[in-house]
């Protein structure tokens, strides 16, 4: 942190004026003539929650998918197929069980043994064939998005959420005052929220376990010199699978947790694809804290761009692909 | 750095003429000529237009991505959305029957200026993602032609948005609506044959060489002097005016365009498109282009001829597009090579062994 201070000096304090202003606009009572710039309180900060929490949703999807590739060089098409996969998985077992968390957990582990059978039956024949590999996950996206349009058929469905979780919550955020000076606080769906905070666990622990632990180890030792991991005696073919299996798994899962807060239809597997390339092109390939960051910065720009310039909302997001390209190619957070 | 400024031997060959060029020609290639020229003489005007003509076109944007992907080792997806992108601007430019976009501009004007901006955005799409390999590639095209895709949807003041534009005519000129069928067959015929011809030409050229010399080894080639990145660039312009000019074409076949024609699916089709085929030849794209324009035409009657449900095309397709990539990574040109040397070796095998067994000298 300091360090990216000491570096990029001129950066850091755009960053932290910008960060500067976004708690002031949060914190702050709106004066009229704000608002009529700015719009209403409330549309900002729900934009922004909201931004927040679809960039959490993009950060699962998007961290497997730079695993995936971190380590094996394998730009998985089909990831947008893993997640609708999951989500029409967890719409099943949550109808069947009536259990959220059971929905969570089926996907995750179904989903992963999709990933790992992807993985051992045709990845590994094709070791550093990148062009062919990427070839395969295009084909298999093709035939998953036809089965599941052929089993679940074109319709709209909804992942109920269990009843901790659905409802209201109030956020000490003052969204105006009313005539009485009484203030009138943000409330906001305890959904979102959870995810938030469950995409948050589950990108710290990401963070611990790649760090902190010996498969984390070997996972990072893999990342930069697969070669020399393998010539080491480890056994790569093993650690390989695992992080499929965990990517593909996280697919699923946010395919369950993206049902029960959107909704899940036919092509919902190429929007979340293309997110997640979007998301690992800024923030960086095979990087997890380029995921979060891109995966912040999309959700965002979605949000802010449906509410402020509707139009072109998702031009936006691609229009920060393209900037961040030109100016850093290599993305946000990538160390080269 | 000049681009083609390659000294190799190819230069001191001597050129040779037109005919015996045409004399060295093997059966293969009298056969589909004189098909393809007679071909109004034998098929009906639906597999002549809806089957045929349309191949090609599809063939010609695949064979822009083949011409990428084959020689310079791009695998670029924006093929599609440049064509897509002429096709608009044929559209916006032209006559079409939302009359209060289009500029009615006579077609001599809109159809080249189509040509040259979609090639101009391809050079510029090429130019963004031309500093990438291999796999980022396809990432950042994607991501463009997807960018597009959603422009095109949410645009209503210049692309008309979701139902994009319909009622563009092919123009009529020296008297012939080249609208009708049989002008239409001709027109993508000689369309074709002219890309083709260029691509192989372009490919033997000290361009093309240098190009595919960047493709095996970029270090080597920016060693020994060569501007890596323009000779990318270059061939991205290149490859986007064969798929700007099939754009044309192909708003003219449809007579109108929407955003669906630049939709994901269709751009990925194209990648499917030149693999099926076979990147390592300009004729790949064509004929991939033709079982994939088959497939989609009769598959439902395929389909439901053995019990299937009609509906689940989309599934062949994919799981002929895995199979070949995972048996044939040169598709069905590399299939039938395969097939062809196997036969040779076997007949050579055979006359070794007749000349042994009957001991001759």
């Amino acid at each position: 942190m300091s360090d990216f201070i000491a570096r990029r000096p001129v950066w850091s304090l755009v960053i932290i004026f910008a960060v500067g202003i976004l708690v002031w606009l949060v914190f702050s009572v709106w004066t009229p003539g704000l608002e009529a710039v700015l719009g209403r309180k409330r549309v900002f900060l729900s934009a922004l929650f909201n931004g927040i929490t679809l960039g959490a949703l993009y950060f699962l999807v998007a961290s497997g998918f730079t695993l995936i590739f971190g380590l094996m060089r394998n730009v998985n098409l089909a990831h947008g197929s893993l997640y609708l996969f999951g989500g029409y998985l967890g719409y099943s077992v949550g109808n069947l069980t009536g259990s959220w968390l059971l929905a969570l957990l089926a996907a995750f582990i179904v989903v992963g043994v999709v990933g790992v059978l992807m993985q051992v039956l045709l990845f590994r024949w094709m070791e550093g064939q990148d062009l062919r590999q990427t070839l395969v996950t295009i084909g298999l996206s093709i035939i998953f998005a036809d089965l599941l349009l052929w089993n679940y058929g074109g319709d709209t469905f909804q992942v109920t959420a269990p009843d901790w979780l659905s409802g209201p919550v109030q956020l000490p955020f003052v969204v105006a005052l009313r005539g009485n000076g009484e203030a009138v606080m943000m409330i906001y769906p305890f959904v979102r929220i959870a995810i938030l905070i469950g995409a948050i666990i589950v990108g710290v622990l990401m963070w611990l376990a790649l760090n902190r632990t010996r498969v984390g180890m070997l996972v990072r030792a893999g990342v930069d010199d697969r070669d020399m991991l393998s010539a080491t005696g480890v056994r790569v073919q093993l650690v390989f699978v695992m992080i499929f299996a965990f990517g593909a798994g996280l697919a699923g899962l946010a395919g369950v947790i993206g049902g029960t807060f959107q909704s899940l239809q036919p092509g919902e597997d190429t929007k979340i694809l293309l997110s997640s390339l979007v998301v690992v092109i800024v923030g960086g390939m095979g990087s997890i804290p380029g995921a979060a960051i891109g995966a912040l910065i999309v959700g965002l720009a979605e949000q802010f761009g449906s509410v402020y310039m509707p139009t072109y909302a998702v031009m936006l997001t691609f229009i920060i692909m393209v900037a961040v390209l030109a100016v850093r190619p290599q993305g946000l957070a990538a160390r080269r | 750095m000049a681009i083609a400024d390659l000294n190799l031997e190819q230069r001191a060959r001597p050129r040779e003429s037109f005919p015996t060029w045409l004399a060295r020609r093997g059966t293969a290639f009298w056969v589909v000529g004189v098909l393809l020229l007679a071909m109004p003489a034998l098929a009906s005007s639906f597999w002549l237009v809806q089957i045929i003509a349309y191949s090609m076109i599809l063939g010609l944007v695949a064979l822009s991505l083949m011409f990428l992907a084959g020689y310079g080792g791009i695998v670029s997806l924006v093929q599609m959305t440049v064509a897509a992108f002429a096709g608009y601007l044929v559209a916006i430019l032209g006559d079409s029957a939302i009359s209060q976009i289009s500029l009615h501009w006579p077609w001599w004007m809109a159809a080249p200026v189509a040509i040259l901006v979609a090639t101009l955005f391809g050079t510029l799409c090429g130019a963004l993602s031309v500093r990438t390999e291999g796999i980022y590639t396809i990432m950042i095209t994607l991501a463009i032609a997807s960018a597009f895709y959603y422009l095109t949807l949410q645009n209503y003041t210049v692309f008309n948005g979701f139902s994009g534009f319909n009622g563009v005519k092919p123009p009529v000129f020296l008297s012939i609506d080249w609208g009708q069928n049989l002008p239409f067959y001709y027109l993508t015929l000689a369309c074709s044959i002219l890309a083709y011809g260029t691509v192989v030409y372009v490919a033997r050229a000290p361009f093309g060489l240098a190009l595919q010399g960047t493709r095996d080894n970029p270090r080597r080639m920016a060693a020994l002097g060569f501007d890596v990145v323009a000779h990318r660039i270059a061939a991205y312009s290149f490859a986007s005016f064969i798929a700007a000019c099939a754009g044309v074409l192909l708003v003219w076949y449809q007579r109108q365009i929407s955003p669906g024609t630049a939709g994901v699916g269709p751009v990925v089709d194209m990648l499917i498109i030149a693999v099926v085929g076979g990147l390592s030849r300009p004729i790949g794209p064509f004929i991939g282009a033709l079982i994939y324009v088959l497939l989609r035409t009769f598959s439902l009657d395929m389909l439901e001829g053995v019990g299937l449900d009609g509906k689940r095309y989309q599934l062949v397709i994919g799981l002929g597009f895995l199979v070949i990539v995972l048996f044939s990574p040169d598709g069905l040109i590399g299939i039938w090579q395969r097939l062809r040397e196997r036969y040779r070796r076997g007949s050579d095998a055979r006359d070794a062994g007749m000349r042994v067994g009957g001991g001759a000298p």
